[in-house]
């Protein structure tokens, strides 16, 4: 029994015992939070001068030693009989789930988060200052922010902000807890918020983009908590092993669960940018710092959507013919919509976030074709897809930060033609990363998407591949055109400038590529992994 | 259906085909790939190299050398192949394990049989024979390393979907060779037309391979494997429709990328590409990708009466909406665009006779491949020397002027119309006689179309080569340099004695353990069948000499003609119908997305730049305007969500 439901049970004032936790089992989640705070003292106590360098070398080495204990973790990770292979189990008193996918999705975000906490570091490109805002205090263009421009103050108060919402990104991928899941959420949602505000270019979208996010992010936590609350007085727990015996038992009331298992997808689907509920992505895409915009894009949507296969497998399992037709419907209305729209875009950064809306409903499409057991299921067909979506889309954006002019970043895709003849091999690492979205044959893209829609049609959402197939068919049109501009359009005026990186950036493109490259021509190693994960232990 | 065949002779089934593991010279048929595909990488990614390097001197020998290297490797394999068992003859070489997951495997292999050497040698020799002609053509072009290095990348691409032992690796190479045909057709993109035409293409092949995709899928989902040969000893055990739907979508992707209708209205705008691009892509090798699909998958295809009639009904449509544009068009390129399409309509015709034809498919496919490249690289020979001229109604009296031209050229077109003794003769003739014996109505189709390729051939030859001087004032055409017209000497060569390859049937029994092997006896013996076909060609090319020899042709094309000429110059209404069906609904499409979107979203973002300038109070106007907007949408996608699982529930 979990301890959320001693609490709940109105009788027998049993003792409350200290709770038995099993710190060796979720030492990648307290390094990652330890780092976190280790940063914040680092802000109090280092001096101005090394303040930056201590923070990033605090927070890589920190991520690296939490991705060592991850995997240390997931080789001592015990498999636990039954129909479906799985491993690990329930800890912290049933509050979290270190089970296969979890230890997956941890060594996922902490490679993403290592990636974006470099792209976060980069400071070769603006005159030696990095992309955040000198102080975020002063109103934009006022004599303040010069003075401090010039001063060269720093906010590197960034990386703590950014290790604290990976480790609520980790905590939410593990959550076995609704309540659990909600202080994960806003964990990971809130140093986000603020990120985006963050911008040293073009302050205003920056901060707008901030306060929208900030708000509808608010708008939409209300209905998850809402479902929560509707959930917990339908099943009388949190826990989702036990909502879960609670939906197979059907024992009434229905509607309330109908209606919580509504909201708390409503909440999710928020997150992971899905249509309806994707208004916000565009607006935040473009307005945040790029190096915040790449960190987010892939970590978000990885996290929300194994948490979403979570409740969905795993609480609401009992309930899949009620919710299935819905994720149908949302699954295709995003597919088009994301594949149709990014035609019509002008700007790299609002394209790459239609393109992310077209990839949420890809991997709804995967939810939706339920399939477990042993061989390519759901769960790891979505799995991979995360990886290999989350390292091109971080790869992208870090293109995006090079591509400059005198204006800082130039997002204008007219203003990117040519830049195949200014920079041949960023023009290159751009275009796999977009024919990797595209999913063209030996890129990592092809791979995840073949086995996202082979899991759904193994599935019997049949249909719903067709729908994909053809608005991949949609989006590729887009795609192909991107690099028909970056190869042979005639550049306008003197041509995009790209800037010389330091080896940060560099090696996060370079990186990206390669693991783009990787999966796509060998991924034999990893789709092996994502099956050896097995599935969710309740 | 009506059928004059009486009597089904030795309907043999497929012999059991066992693929044998590659050793010797067969372990080295992965050159045939790697070879162009390295040239291509160093001559495409040398390209931001600096300019006037060595890559841009002997980037186009390097390109050649590639191709002819493939050519040479491709050679010894089939020499070796030749001295092998009937029943050793499909090997198989695993390169590695591309994707693995539970009991599904998809293979990098190699996949070595009597069809795909073929196909090799048919693609690096027709190919290297084209990188030496291009190599006079392109001589003048600036970015003519570039050139070599798409070429290249096409030739490998399209090794890769002969050889693929898997329908995933297949796709891979289909896939490839689109995206060369792409880049190739619009390489002189600062013409308009060429973007334009390169858009269009890329478009409607993506409809084809939509169909290829959904195959595919089904094939996995079906079967749990893509490999085409464990597909084909699965697919027996399967229902009926099974074999139905994946036979009618592997034709929707065989019609993308061969240019049948309903997809053909890409590759008339295709010959905007420069000309040995035509002759090699959308002549010779690419756009018959869609025969070889079908016939590779002729085990799908003889489970299901119903796909190999739609096989043939799309191939008879075709031969005809090809011939037809192909008498209205004054562009000689588009003339012969219009001609391949038709041509392509006999192969996909053949193709759906089943095992009676899948042989002649094939035969005519090869014959068709060294003479239409021919011709394509004839016209190319005619343009270089009326300065890119391509209206046929410029031409005239060229035979004096381009003898090397005129004779091979001619060669050409004796083998196109089926001349007795020329290659096309055999192949052709072979293609309608099974035709009826299987399907009057497809016979008869296949005849008109022989004399309709007669007139339209004749008249092409006549414009071009005979009757008075239609020059321009500034055009003083003159034989093309050497580099080019031994190429053409070759083809030229081969179009005459491409027939050979049916002595003694060799070419049937060589494709027999791959696709079967069946005659269907005719109601009347095939001397007579023969003796009708050679009267209906002598009849168009006769009305041709009536109507172009011995009339003066008119400068510019006459406006006061038939409809049928009218019909046949706008491509039979082709785009028309795409435009009201497809492209306006979609566009209507977008622009309300983009609209219902723009209103929401895109404003906040145009909005900006006004609003650094409005100050505080547009500021806070805007920004609250708009998350509003979006709260409004999240409600209500909340609301929408919560009735609709009610709403399930309920129901």
């Amino acid at each position: 029994m979990s301890a959320v439901s001693v609490l709940a049970a109105p009788m027998a004032p049993s003792p409350i015992d200290a709770p038995d936790i099993d710190y060796a089992t979720i030492s990648p989640l307290l390094i990652v939070l330890g780092v976190a705070v280790a940063g914040v003292l680092v802000e109090a106590f280092v001096p101005r001068a090394y303040r930056f360098v201590t923070q990033v070398v605090v927070a890589v080495v920190g991520l690296v030693a939490a991705f060592g204990a991850t995997v240390w973790v997931a080789t001592d990770l015990p498999e636990v009989g039954g129909d479906v292979p799985a491993r690990g189990g329930p800890t912290a008193m049933g509050a979290l789930s270190v089970d296969g996918p979890a230890v997956f999705t941890w060594g996922m975000l902490l490679l993403f988060g290592v990636l974006g906490v470099l792209l976060f570091a980069e400071r070769r490109l603006d005159g030696g200052l990095s992309a955040f805002t000198s102080q975020a205090s002063t109103p934009p263009g006022s004599t303040d922010e010069r003075r401090a421009t010039q001063l060269r103050i720093e906010h590197s108060e960034v990386f703590p902000l950014a290790v604290f919402a990976l480790g609520g990104m980790m905590f939410f991928a593990t959550a076995n807890d609704l309540l659990a899941m909600f202080v994960a959420l806003e964990v990971l949602s809130l140093p986000l918020y603020l990120m985006c505000g963050l911008a040293r270019r073009r302050r205003l979208l920056s901060q707008e983009a901030a306060m929208k996010y900030f708000l509808l992010g608010a708008f939409s936590s209300a209905f998850f908590l809402y479902g929560i609350a509707l959930t917990y007085g339908y099943a009388g727990s949190f826990d989702l092993g036990e909502i879960s015996t609670a939906v197979s038992n059907r024992i009434g009331g229905e509607n309330l669960l109908l209606a919580g298992m509504a909201l708390i997808m409503v909440g999710l689907l928020f997150k992971v940018a899905a249509v309806p509920f994707h208004a916000w992505t565009p607006d935040v895409y473009q307005g945040a710092p790029t190096p915040v915009t790449a960190f987010m894009a892939a970590g978000t949507k990885a996290a929300a959507f194994v948490a979403m296969l979570r409740i969905f497998y795993v609480a609401f399992d009992g309930a899949r013919w009620d919710w299935t037709p819905v994720v149908w419907g949302v699954a295709i209305v995003t597919m088009l919509f994301g594949a149709v729209v990014s035609i019509a875009q002008t700007d790299v950064k609002r394209m790459l976030a239609y393109s992310s809306i077209a990839h949420a409903g890809f991997v709804l499409v995967g939810l939706a074709g339920v399939v477990t057991g042993t061989g390519l299921t759901s769960l790891s067909a979505i799995l991979f897809y995360l990886l290999a979506y989350g390292v091109a889309v971080i790869g992208a954006f870090a293109v995006v930060m090079l591509v400059r002019d005198a204006g800082g970043e130039t997002t204008h895709l007219g203003r990117w033609a040519g830049l195949g003849k200014e920079s041949p091999l960023l023009a290159i690492a751009f275009t796999l990363f977009l024919l990797s979205f595209a999913g063209i044959p030996l890129t990592g893209g092809f791979i995840s998407k073949w086995s996202v829609f082979a899991a759904a049609w193994e599935g019997g959402a049949w249909p719903l591949v067709v729908v994909g197939v053809v608005a991949s068919a949609i989006a590729l049109f887009f795609y192909v055109r991107v690099v028909v501009l970056l190869f042979f359009a005639a550049p306008q005026g003197d041509g995009p400038t790209v800037a010389v990186p330091s080896p940060l950036t560099s090696s996060v493109v370079v990186v990206a590529a390669a693991v783009t490259i990787v999966l796509g021509v060998l991924p034999g190693p990893v789709l092996e992994l994502v099956q050896q994960v097995g599935a969710f232990v309740r | 259906m009506t059928s004059l065949s009486s009597v089904v002779l030795a309907a043999s089934e497929h012999a059991e085909v066992v693929p044998v593991a590659a050793d010797g010279v067969f372990s080295w048929v992965w050159l045939v790939v790697a070879i162009p595909a390295v040239s291509a990488a160093i001559l495409l990614i040398g390209d931001g190299a600096g300019d006037h390097g060595p890559l841009d001197r002997f980037g186009h020998l390097l390109g050649t050398a590639a191709s002819i290297a493939s050519f040479v490797v491709g050679l010894v394999a089939f020499i070796a192949l030749l001295g092998r068992d009937a029943a050793e003859r499909a090997i198989t070489q695993d390169l590695w394990t591309w994707i693995q997951v539970g009991g599904f495997d998809v293979t990098m292999s190699v996949y070595y049989d009597q069809l795909a050497a073929l196909f090799v040698l048919l693609i690096t020799g027709v190919g290297s024979l084209i990188h030496v002609y291009s190599i006079g053509y392109m001589a003048d072009d600036p970015r003519k390393r570039r050139f070599f290095g798409f070429l290249n990348l096409f030739v490998a691409a399209m090794l890769v979907l002969v050889l693929a032992g898997d329908y995933l690796v297949l796709f891979l190479g289909w896939e490839g060779v689109g995206l060369a045909s792409y880049l190739l057709i619009g390489f002189w993109q600062e013409k308009r037309s060429a973007a334009v035409a390169a858009k269009k293409a890329f478009i409607v092949n993506r409809v084809g391979d939509l169909g290829l995709a959904l195959g595919i899928m089904l094939m996995f989902a079906q079967f749990g494997t893509t490999n085409i040969h464990e597909v084909g000893l699965n697919v027996a055990n399967a229902s009926q429709s099974v074999a139905t739907a994946l036979g009618l979508l592997l034709l929707l992707g065989a019609c993308g990328k061969s240019a049948q209708v309903p997809l053909q209205s890409w590759l008339l705008d295709a010959m905007e590409g420069p000309t040995p691009v035509s002759a090699l892509i959308h002549a010779a090798t690419m756009v018959t990708a869609g025969v070889y699909l079908v016939v590779r998958s002729a085990a799908i295809y003889d489970l299901s009466e119903v796909a190999r009639t739609a096989v043939m009904i799309v191939g008879a449509v075709t031969l005809l909406f090809g011939a037809w544009i192909g008498c209205a068009k004054d562009d000689i390129k588009k003339a012969l665009a219009g001609s391949t399409m038709s041509q392509i309509g006999y192969m996909m015709l053949a193709a759906g006779l089943g095992p009676a034809g899948y042989a002649f498919a094939i035969f005519h496919l090869i014959t068709h491949g060294f003479f239409k490249a021919n011709m394509f690289l004839g016209a190319g020979s005619v343009m270089h020397g009326m300065n890119d001229d391509v209206d046929m109604r410029h031409y005239g009296a060229l035979r004096k002027v381009m003898p090397v031209t005129f004779v091979t050229f001619a060669m050409g077109y004796l083998a196109i119309i089926g001349f007795p003794g020329f290659s096309g003769f055999f192949s052709k003739d072979k293609i309608i006689e099974s035709a009826f014996a299987t399907n009057f109505w497809a016979g008869l189709a296949a005849l008109l179309g022989a004399g309709v390729t007669a007139f339209y051939m004749t008249r092409v030859m006549i414009l071009t080569f005979f009757g008075e001087k239609r020059w321009r004032d500034d055009v003083h055409p003159h034989e093309s340099p050497k580099i080019m017209t031994v190429p053409l000497i070759v083809l030229a060569a081969l179009s005459v004695g491409g027939g050979a390859l049916l002595f003694s049937s060799w070419i049937t029994d060589w494709l027999a353990p791959v696709t079967g092997e069946e005659h269907h006896e005719l109601p009347v013996p095939a001397i007579v069948i023969t003796a009708i076909i050679v009267l209906v060609v002598a009849a168009g090319v006769a009305l041709a000499y009536v109507l172009f020899a011995r009339r003066e042709v008119p400068d510019t094309a006459p406006q006061n003609v038939s409809v049928f000429t009218r019909a046949g110059r706008a491509d039979l209404y082709g785009d028309a119908v795409n435009e009201a069906l497809f492209m306006r609904p979609g566009q209507y499409l977008t622009r309300s997305l983009v609209y219902v979107d723009g209103s929401g979203i895109d404003g906040a973002v145009n909005g900006t730049a006004e609003l650094v300038g409005d100050g505080a109070r547009g500021l806070r106007r805007l920004q609250t305007g708009f998350v509003r907007t979006y709260a409004a949408e999240i409600f209500g996608g909340s609301l929408v969500l919560v009735l609709a699982l009610l709403a399930v529930n309920l129901a």
